[in-house]
């Protein structure tokens, strides 16, 4: 074997890496598959989807799922109350919550990294004052919180999102803040410093990269509780508004049929559980696979 | 009559890329009233038998012997609930880091008092009065406030102090001491060893120090067994091991003393010997 | 400790004038105008718009307003609800304890099935009971509940008929309340059968806000443990000759429940968001619900009262779990 060939057998790409311990993750790479079906489904929604969204067949309210008896196989998981077809609404439903999800989080990462950024780089008396109004905001319960700018902002699904980015914020904000304090002793960054790099250079180039693993993790648990608080909001009647086929919206609808049509209510919160279970099962992978601690063992 | 015998202690860890062999094949005997150092690099397998022995390993741990045996009881083959009732009142060990094997959670006094609460049918009060005449044996000033004490609030010295107060608290037959004295600081490490000799001696306990200093080797031992990567390498009383040891690596060993050490950089074992040298030497 | 205790109290004053700031301004920042938000009435003249406006004291500076709401916060009024035209401090206090057994009710249930199972999962760590416990509890953490009360409801309540869908108690018992406590209430009225449907009542709705708190317990509690089995402490206490039970449930318990001391505080937080969907889905006449209703009904004196109130009760509840945590952990106490 050559030289040139044993080095680069023995130096995976970090990619590689990372998949490898990914990859070890049953539960993670099943999540990552769900995710990405998810996804496909929601980016080609109009091809996948039998019906449209908001299309009412009269004469078919309340079907029930094609398994059971009365059902219609052009129905698979049956029809609302006023005649939609609901695994239709659920395609198009999976686009309004991974929307939400990709929006608020890089709303509140974007955000919540520069805000942290400053406050772990600078500290003293930026710090102390970020640090409080953090504080302010985690002293409320998240959703109540929300609940209440969306009152503010008006209903809706921008408001809503705006609303939960907020809401979020802090956990960035504590989360670099603290990772940055802890990398901003390190020698590297001292070097770096007097080599002569500007602040601007070493906050964002020299700290920032090698804070990103439990940023990322972060972000992947934000990505899940923002779906689910937009479908709170979306269930309380201050998210998205009807006829929106968002999937927390569908279940408000559908409550008053709770005794009558089991499935109206049960398939938009299965949706909504699969689609925050596979997103929460990759984010332990992520971990797992990121937090060089739990590598070594 | 020996006080613990081992004979052909193997022990091997199931890890994700097979298993892996810690100890190899090690025989040691141990009576009482007699300092045996165990002496061999990191990751000689040295800790781990001990531990083996005294059935202290994880569950990922497979320990098989031809003989195990304390005080003539088989180690073996005995329960879990029998073997507790030994370990800790008849066999008792202390370990490397102090401050870390002591619970930061729970006073010193608490600690102590509970190896006497589960091993003797003494009450509150006379495990109390027990406590502090061992913690005044092992030279720990104010017994009484001190009890009352976390191990945080305490320096390392104090800490192995403490630690050997607990493991002395049922007068052990077999004292096993893990590195004693590595995480100590330099004039602490002297103190411990001395107390522990002066122990050993006054209750004619059995004592295993398991040790990678030739310093401590030399002060304590009277036999000495020197272990590499889990076999057993060499066995000699203390003396003829120094004066002139039989194996390759032992010769080694003690020309990698610093004290050896000529012109700026230590000598390393590698430098010496390779693994099948060291191999070809070794006794059974 | 006390100095301990202080300083914790001291760093809660900055949060809570940032808190009495937020629900001041609350108002100020709604669309439409302020006098008209809390006069609650729709149509007025100028002569009784500018009379409101006097009486209210919307016509001072802002700081001043702000600090003449904080004054009568300190003093205990929280303004009047525009609808029942009733103290909202009063509200508060008359609804609070439904809230407050509920969510007793749930963490209880959390703790007690939470901690046992990640113990156990660190204990068998890699085995099926692990395995499964941890899916289970993923489940758990990914749940949307105002679904999950949904689908209990359907299933015991619809299905099989063993549980009421919603409020307090059976509307064939009435007493007046001593406690605000249901189960207490129930207990000291003596009527038979009263105790029975306020347990009732309470089992589903205890159910769905206790599942994402038990999940994150139980996975806390999982992690923390394997990391405190692996110290050298633990090694020290299996060699006293400790049974598993004791190194366990004494010595690694002990430990591991710092930080999960931690996790339970923040699942204050969580359930009082949860009480809020949860109180909707079961008619739980509780602070959640009425919340909710506020808002619906534009009741805005009410929502800015709750806000202030339900933040009040978190950061108390933080300073608590701050003082038990100095408690729990030696090395701060000292």
């Amino acid at each position: 074997m050559s030289s040139v060939e044993s080095k680069t057998a023995s130096q995976p790409s970090a990619l590689a890496e990372f998949w490898y311990y990914f990859s070890r993750n049953k539960g993670a790479v099943i999540g990552l598959a769900v995710f990405l079906l998810v996804l496909f489904v929601a980016i080609f929604a109009p091809f996948v989807a039998p019906h449209s969204a908001s299309e009412q067949y009269r004469d078919m309210l309340l079907l029930p799922p094609a398994w059971m008896e009365g059902g219609n196989f052009s129905f698979l998981l049956g029809t609302d109350a006023v005649g939609r077809d609901i695994f239709s609404r659920l395609i198009y439903g999976a686009r309004f919550s991974l929307f939400i999800g990709l929006i608020v989080v890089t709303l509140s990462v974007i955000s919540g990294v520069l805000i942290g950024l400053v406050a772990g780089y600078f500290r003293g008396r930026v710090d102390t004052v970020i640090m409080r109004v953090m504080d302010i905001i985690l002293a409320f319960p998240s959703l109540l919180l929300a609940l209440v700018l969306v009152a503010v902002l008006g209903p809706g699904l921008v408001n809503a999102m705006i609303a939960i980015s907020l809401v979020n914020l802090p956990h960035f904000v504590r989360l670099t803040r603290a990772a940055v304090m802890t990398e901003r002793a390190k020698d590297y960054v001292i070097a770096s410093k007097v080599a002569g790099a500007g602040t601007m250079r070493l906050m964002l180039l020299t700290i920032l990269p090698n804070c990103l693993a439990p940023l990322i993790v972060q972000a992947t648990l934000a990505f899940s509780a923002a779906i689910l608080d937009a479908a709170a909001l979306g269930f309380l009647g201050m998210g998205a508004q009807p006829p929106t086929p968002e999937w927390g919206t569908m279940l408000a609808e559908a409550r008053e049929f709770i005794q009558r049509a089991w499935w109206v209510v049960t398939f938009p919160g299965l949706a909504i559980l699969v689609t925050v279970l596979s997103i929460n099962l990759m984010g332990d992978g992520l971990r797992d696979a990121l937090d060089p601690k739990l590598k070594r063992s | 009559m020996s006080l613990l015998e081992i004979e052909n202690l193997v022990v091997e860890f199931q890890m994700a890329a097979g298993p892996f062999r810690a100890v190899d094949g090690v025989s040691l005997k141990v009576s009482a009233g007699e300092v045996l150092a165990i002496v061999g690099e990191s990751g000689s397998g040295k800790s781990v038998s001990m531990l083996a022995a005294m059935g202290l390993l994880p569950w990922t741990a497979k320990v098989t012997a031809d003989k195990l045996t304390f005080n003539g009881r088989d180690m073996l083959s005995m329960s879990d609930s029998e073997r507790r009732k030994i370990i800790g009142k008849e066999i008792a060990m202390i370990f490397q880091e102090p401050i870390a094997s002591l619970n930061p959670c729970f006073t010193v006094g608490f600690q102590i008092e509970e190896v006497l609460r589960f091993h003797t049918d003494l009450g509150k009060k006379a495990r109390r009065d027990r406590a502090i005449e061992l913690f005044d044996a092992v030279g720990i000033p104010n017994p009484e406030e001190r009890l009352g004490h976390f191990p945080h609030q305490m320096s390392g010295g104090q800490c192995q102090r403490v630690m050997i107060a607990t493991a002395l608290a049922c007068n052990p037959k077999l004292l096993i001491a893990d590195e004693p004295t590595t995480a100590l600081d330099v004039t602490i490490q002297k103190q411990i060893l001395d107390l522990l000799m002066k122990l050993q001696s006054e209750h004619q306990m059995g004592l295993i120090m398991i040790t990678h200093n030739m310093g401590v080797v030399a002060e304590t031992a009277d036999r000495v067994i020197v272990q590499y990567k889990g076999r057993k390498i060499e066995e000699a009383d203390v003396l003829s091991l120094f004066e002139s040891p039989k194996s390759a690596y032992t010769r080694a060993l003690l020309s990698a003393l610093p004290d050896n050490a000529t012109g700026d950089r230590l000598p390393t074992i590698a430098e010496f010997l390779s693994d099948q040298e060291i191999f070809e030497g070794a006794v059974r | 400790m006390l100095r301990f205790f202080f300083g914790r109290l001291a760093v809660l004053i900055p949060t809570f004038l940032g808190v009495s700031l937020i629900a001041f301004s609350f108002i100020r920042l709604l669309p439409g105008d302020p006098v008209m938000l809390m006069s609650g009435e729709r149509v007025m003249s100028p002569e009784r718009h500018a009379q409101i406006m006097h009486d209210l004291g919307l016509d001072r500076p802002m700081w001043v307003q702000y600090f003449d709401y904080l004054w009568s916060v300190l003093h205990g009024d929280l303004g009047t609800s525009i609808v029942t035209k009733r103290e909202v401090l009063t509200e508060f206090l008359a609804l609070f304890p439904a809230t407050l057994e509920l969510s007793f009710c749930a963490i209880v249930l959390a703790i007690c099935l939470g901690v046992p199972a990640g113990v156990f999962a660190a204990v068998k760590r890699g085995t099926w009971f692990d395995q499964s416990v941890m899916g289970v509890a993923l489940v758990g953490y990914s749940m949307p509940i105002f679904w999950w009360g949904l689908l209990l409801i359907i299933f015991f309540s619809g299905y099989l008929g063993w549980t009421p869908v919603s409020g307090r108690i059976s509307l064939m018992f009435f007493f007046p309340p001593v406690t605000g406590f249901m189960l207490i209430d129930s207990l000291l009225s003596g009527q038979a059968g009263a105790f029975k449907s306020a347990v009732s009542h309470l089992i589903l709705p205890t159910i769905v806000l206790g599942t994402i708190p038990l999940a994150v317990i139980a996975r806390q509690t999982r992690s923390a443990m394997l990391e405190v089995l692996g110290e050298d402490y633990v090694r020290t206490a299996r060699s006293k000759g400790l049974a598993p039970y004791r190194v366990i449930g004494v010595h690694a318990l002990r430990n591991a429940m710092i930080p999960v001391v931690t996790t339970i505080g923040l699942q204050v937080g969580v359930m009082l968001a949860g009480a809020i969907l949860t109180e909707t889905i079961f008619s739980w006449p509780g602070i959640g619900k009425w919340m909710v209703d506020s808002v619906f009904k534009r009741d805005y004196a009410v929502v800015q009262g709750g806000l202030l109130l339900i933040a009040g009760v978190i950061m108390l509840v933080n300073l608590i779990v701050d003082v038990l945590y100095g408690f729990i952990n030696p090395r701060i106490r000292h």
